[in-house]
């Protein structure tokens, strides 16, 4: 199977690779998938305390090319959104951004659910935390 | 100067011989005959290459000409050795035993029989791949008319030990199959000292072409019946009609040749490459395990699990080397190898293996070169696994409670 162009540049040159601390109150992660299942993927924002914009995000997965780039991909698009247009970011554009094949389809909804449990979980933090701010 | 990919996939299929092909090339030519026409030189000489061919193949397996049966390949040598038998001793019968661990083309015609009302126990393998030969006894009931187990596994390289199967086999009055196409010509093969009655192997695994292969089918102690699967103009003494792949049979025969000739140095030699594979990856990379027998295995079969990193993602990151994985993302399924399940090993394990498989024509350069690409990817692909953060964190990934989707 053929990969296409955009899958392997985001392989070859994965953006925003890493990890930020996730005890950081402004910092939401999410661990999506099973090692089992041949995919995880790690996906944290950090959200700026005034604007209440995603500033960066970072992600780190475990799983083939097509999951790879999914992630890299999702952290570059969640970057400069709010939450609520993050929480937007439907799975089927990464397909299409992507070109993934049916096959690789399960790849993006994965990047889609990452993005979503980051910001759940930054959600939950700031619920329980009186100091953080929300905005 | 390697000329790249580096093809590591030699149990997937091998480069035919340019010594195969060189006795082929005249059979597409001049000696275009009819093997079966018995009236005129073209069919004669055809003829007697068939019969050179039906010899080279014979002997690397210590087997007489008149044993070895033509096919298009392995996958239809084992349906026609299960299915044959099946038929012709269904008085006898219905009970077949196998192992967990054999190629889809013994596994899907057991099932078959399965469904249409035969016995098949799948016996299950210990954690480098292996069938006992107890366990094998135990399994036989007055009903069992088959034992069917691989020679050599295809994916993990795993050697089964034939000869004790074989004794058991014939102390049971229970006739012996075995596939034995990732073994010609690596391993030494005899059917009479083995025991082995029916035995398939496939040209194109062997330094020869793609689409044909032999089915060994005994004569005497005891003469061996099946059930033909092709009717026609009774070729094969009746067991596989169908005009017979002159060029393809050929240059079996010459790498069947080859094979029984050069088994010894080229066993050394692979044996000496993949010695330097593991070794150098071992050296250079922690927390990889091998799969399969640590040293009851195919000289040129290396199959590791790269713990932390996904088996497609790491071909893909190593586009410069020809392997597979028996990661799910390479199958429709999105599941593992059933083969690395079967040894017990975890899903996830499973999905971070990758076979190389050395052949003939590698060398130690391209090794080298392979060890490298090899670290190289992993590494990078470990720097941005959560996995091996976790791991590194002194996180035990068995405690986790995964968001399976
Ligand atoms: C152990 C084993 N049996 C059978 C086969 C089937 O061979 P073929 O595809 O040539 O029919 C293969 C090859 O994939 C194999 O490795």
């Amino acid at each position: 199977m053929a990969y296409s162009t955009k899958v392997l540049e985001h392989y070859n040159n994965p953006r925003n690779v890493g990890s930020f601390d996730k005890d950081d109150p402004m910092v939401g992660t999410g661990i999506v998938g099973a090692p089992e299942c041949g995919d995880v993927m790690k996906l944290q924002i950090k959200v700026n305390p005034l604007t209440g914009l995603i500033e960066d995000a970072k992600f780190k997965t475990f799983g083939c090319g097509s999951a790879i780039a999914s992630s890299s991909l999702a952290t570059e698009w969640v970057k400069g959104k709010s939450l609520d247009d993050a929480l937007g970011i439907r799975n089927t554009e990464i397909v299409e951004e992507l070109a993934l094949p049916p096959v690789k389809v399960h790849c993006s909804v994965l990047a889609e659910d990452a993005i979503k449990a980051a910001i759940k979980n930054l959600q939950e933090k700031q619920a329980n935390s009186p100091q953080a701010v929300n905005s | 100067m390697i000329k790249l990919p580096v093809y590591l996939d030699n149990n997937s299929t091998t480069r035919t011989d340019p010594r195969v092909l060189e006795v082929m090339l005249p059979y597409f030519t001049e000696k275009f005959g009819n093997s079966a026409s018995r009236n005129h030189s073209y069919g004669w000489e055809t003829e007697e290459g068939v019969d050179l061919a039906r010899e080279q193949v014979a002997s690397v397996i210590n087997a007489s000409s008149k044993e070895i049966i033509f096919t298009s390949g392995a996958t239809e040598s084992n349906n026609l050795a299960i299915k044959g038998v099946a038929a012709m001793y269904r008085k006898k019968g219905n009970h077949i035993i196998t192992a967990a661990t054999e190629h889809k083309a013994v596994i899907d015609p057991c099932m078959r029989l399965e469904r249409d009302g035969g016995q098949v126990t799948f016996l299950p393998v210990d954690k480098h791949g292996l069938v006992s030969p107890q366990q094998v006894s135990d399994a036989i009931t007055d009903k069992t008319i088959l034992v069917s187990i691989m020679a050599a596994n295809n994916e993990i390289g795993t050697i089964h030990p034939l000869k004790e199967i074989g004794k058991i086999c014939k102390a049971k009055g229970v006739l012996f199959h075995t596939d034995a196409t990732q073994a010609i010509g690596k391993i030494p093969l005899d059917v009479e000292d083995m025991g082995i009655d029916l035995l398939s192997m496939s040209a194109h695994k062997m330094y020869g072409p793609k689409g044909v292969g032999a089915l060994f089918v005994r004569r005497k102690d005891p003469r061996v019946r099946i059930d033909a699967m092709l009717d026609g103009g009774g070729h094969e003494r009746g067991m596989r009609s169908g005009t017979l792949n002159v060029t393809g049979i050929v240059g079996m025969g010459m790498a069947a040749e080859i094979c029984r000739k050069e088994l010894a140095p080229e066993s050394e030699r692979l044996l000496k490459l993949r010695n330097r594979l593991h070794e150098g990856l071992t050296s250079k990379l922690e927390d990889i395990y091998l799969n399969g027998h640590p040293v009851q295995r195919l000289p040129g079969n290396l199959n590791i699990s790269f713990a932390f990193v996904e088996g497609e993602g790491l071909m893909m990151g190593i586009k410069d080397v020809a392997v597979s994985s028996g990661s799910a993302c390479t199958s429709a399924s999105l599941e593992p190898s059933y083969v690395l399940k079967a040894l017990g090993l975890g899903d996830e394990l499973a999905h971070s293996s990758i076979r190389f498989g050395i052949g003939r024509f590698n060398t130690e350069e391209e090794i080298d070169f392979v060890i490298n690409d090899v670290v190289r990817a992993v590494n990078h692909l470990r720097n941005m696994s959560p996995l091996y953060e976790m791991h590194r964190q002194g996180i035990d990934l068995k405690t986790v409670q995964w968001a399976a989707h």
